[in-house]
């Protein structure tokens, strides 16, 4: 499925963003402030762009009642206070489908199985480590069996397994992914394509080794950076200098 | 599930029956559900039993029911508003309504306005100062993003503050004692007046709210995860929480109006249920009324017993229990939503 972000703007925060993904997992990243979270937030709908739009194989989010159905987001929501089991929690991805308690039962179980989490079924979600939540957290999006998932740094709080785990797992999905990572590592690693933006503003797209170039780097995090090919893999990884410039 | 329902449901009989036989003249419990058999049935009792039947069906039947209804409604409210505003001390009354209630039944009380609407003045006042009090919050905490639960809260409260003002003043510028002592018994909660007329309206407004709320269940779940995952999961956030304030404030106001404020069941009886069955609300919602009309009528009991043939207000019954239980309930763990 395909989702676009048509020029849209949020009146002092971002402006004319455009980009797009169709079955393949594409990254923004940028410096803290630079419009992520609110370039995501247009595209769940927990915000209404001031100008443009956000379409959803060619129709206005804002319009499709039922989007929950083919779109399910993490959000950077997590003061949760209510103590529902991981089961419970998971449960919730079924509310935007018609009710069908074998084939929703059946579905829980598969997603609880898909992310490794089925022994925890019945644990409560707050006693959870921060890897465990959001891998619960995935489970919920998956049993939500969207065609498009919405990342908000899904990788924040966890280690170096986990966040290879949470990607691998919703690049594994199949489904058209967009997220955005402050990892510059992981996103050339896990992205197919990359979107940069700085201070509201898209600088710059394309393939990670298209993106992430030296000159780019300095430009927007002010950092230095080496460019080296990872061996196995053979996609783009950074190196940082200490040094911080102007 | 099932088993907790019907085992709930069969507390709450035993203890409708145990509240209309218990009581300053007590009445038999098997002498009770014969004389109640009879009323139901149309059946025939001896001339000798009138009186007895005169208590059991004229006086404190109602009153029982009215008890277990008004547990019943601040529960489910209360189940409800929690999740709504995702705030584990927030109560019925968080949105002003009780006090602003208090306006209008402390004027009816003491400046005798109303007064042509006779033994109903003093719920009338209460229901229209209470629903206006609401209305005035609604309208003052709403934005354009919508209403937010930390706005609606400080709101409710900040405003609460003010109805309670004006009603302290009405009730020390009362120009004779009584007016002032009877808005106070009322201000803390009192099933005194119920009678066969004030239970069709209460029952209905009641059962029709829990009836709407359990079939959201799965909607509060998704909000009490937070706005934005309910959004993700296809609830639109702002009108269900406009939608939620409306049924909310329509319960709360017809319960106060007529029994008053009862404080803390609203509070207490949703973490109490949470904490045996968890947080989902598909199974709170049908759990928590249940407890809390048999808590109520229980209530109602010790209220009539205790200080007998002098009444003690609700609100100071359900203070003595409530306020041990919830410093136990803060002193278990760190206690959160459904904390087991």
């Amino acid at each position: 499925m395909r989702v676009e972000v048509d020029q849209v703007a949020i009146r002092g925060i971002v402006e004319d963003i455009t980009l797009h993904a169709d079955n393949e997992v594409v990254g923004i990243v940028g410096p803290n402030g630079s419009g992520k979270s609110t370039t995501l937030r247009c595209v769940y709908r927990a915000l209404k762009p001031d100008a443009g739009a956000v379409l959803i194989d060619g129709e206005n989010v804002h319009k499709r009642h039922d989007l929950a159905r083919d779109l399910a987001a993490l959000t950077q929501e997590s003061q949760v206070e209510f103590d529902f089991t991981v089961s419970e929690v998971v449960e919730m991805g079924r509310l935007p489908h018609d009710r069908d308690p074998a084939r929703d039962r059946r579905v829980v179980a598969d997603a609880l199985a898909t992310v490794d989490v089925e022994h925890l079924a019945e644990r409560s979600f707050l006693s959870l480590s921060g890897g465990e939540r959001q891998r619960v957290l995935i489970a919920r999006a998956i049993a939500q069996e969207p065609k498009v998932l919405v990342l908000d740094e899904p990788t924040n709080h966890l280690d170096i397994r986990h966040q290879l785990d949470v990607l691998s797992l919703a690049r594994g999905l199949g489904v058209t992914v967009l997220t955005v990572l402050h990892d510059l590592n992981l996103a050339a690693s896990f992205c197919d394509r990359l979107h940069v933006l700085d201070e509201g503003r898209l600088v710059a797209g394309g393939t990670p080794e298209e993106v992430l170039v030296p000159e780019l780097i300095a430009k927007v995090f002010h950092v230095t950076a080496h460019v080296v090919t990872h061996p196995t893999t053979g996609v783009p990884q950074l190196l940082f200098d200490q040094e911080v410039t102007p | 599930m099932i088993g907790k329902i019907s085992a709930l449901v069969g507390v709450l009989a035993v203890s409708v029956v145990a509240g209309v036989s218990l009581g300053p003249v007590s009445v038999p419990f098997g002498l009770t559900l014969e004389l109640l058999h009879a009323a139901v049935t149309g059946g025939t009792i001896p001339a000798d039993l009138a009186g007895q039947y005169h208590i059991v069906w004229d006086i404190r039947l109602p009153r029982v029911l009215l008890a277990a209804v008004v547990g019943a409604g601040l529960s489910a409210v209360g189940v409800a508003i929690q999740a709504m505003v995702r705030n584990a001390l927030a109560d019925p009354y968080v949105l002003g309504i009780s006090s602003g209630a208090s306006v209008g039944a402390t004027a009816v009380a003491t400046l005798g306005v109303l007064q042509g609407l006779g033994v109903y003045a003093l719920s009338t006042g209460a229901f229209l100062t209470g629903l206006g009090a609401t209305a005035l919050v609604y309208l003052t905490a709403r934005t354009g993003g919508g209403l937010t639960p930390l706005r609606l809260v400080l709101t409710g409260t900040a405003l609460a503050y003010g109805f309670s003002a004006v009603a302290m003043l009405l009730v020390f510028q009362a120009p004779h004692g009584e007016a002032a002592r009877s808005a106070m018994f009322w201000l803390l909660g009192s099933l005194g007046g119920a009678n066969w007329q004030s239970l069709p309206v209460a029952t209905v407004v009641t059962a029709a709210g829990i009836v709407y709320l359990m079939s959201k269940a799965r909607q509060l779940n998704a909000l009490a995860m937070g706005d934005e995952t309910a959004t993700t999961l296809g609830v639109a956030v702002n009108r269900f929480r406009t939608h939620l304030f409306v049924v909310t404030a329509g319960i709360t106001g017809v319960l106060v109006a007529v029994s008053g404020a009862v404080g803390f069941v609203g509070l207490m009886l949703p973490h109490l249920t949470r904490m045996v069955v968890g947080a989902d609300h598909r199974r709170v919602l049908p759990l928590a009324p249940l407890a809390g009309a048999s808590f109520l009528v229980w209530v109602d009991v010790a209220a009539r017993m205790l200080a007998a043939p002098e009444e003690l207000p609700l609100g100071v019954i359900t203070a003595a229990i409530g306020v041990p239980c919830f410093i136990f309930l803060m002193r278990r763990r760190a206690y959160v939503f459904g904390g087991r």
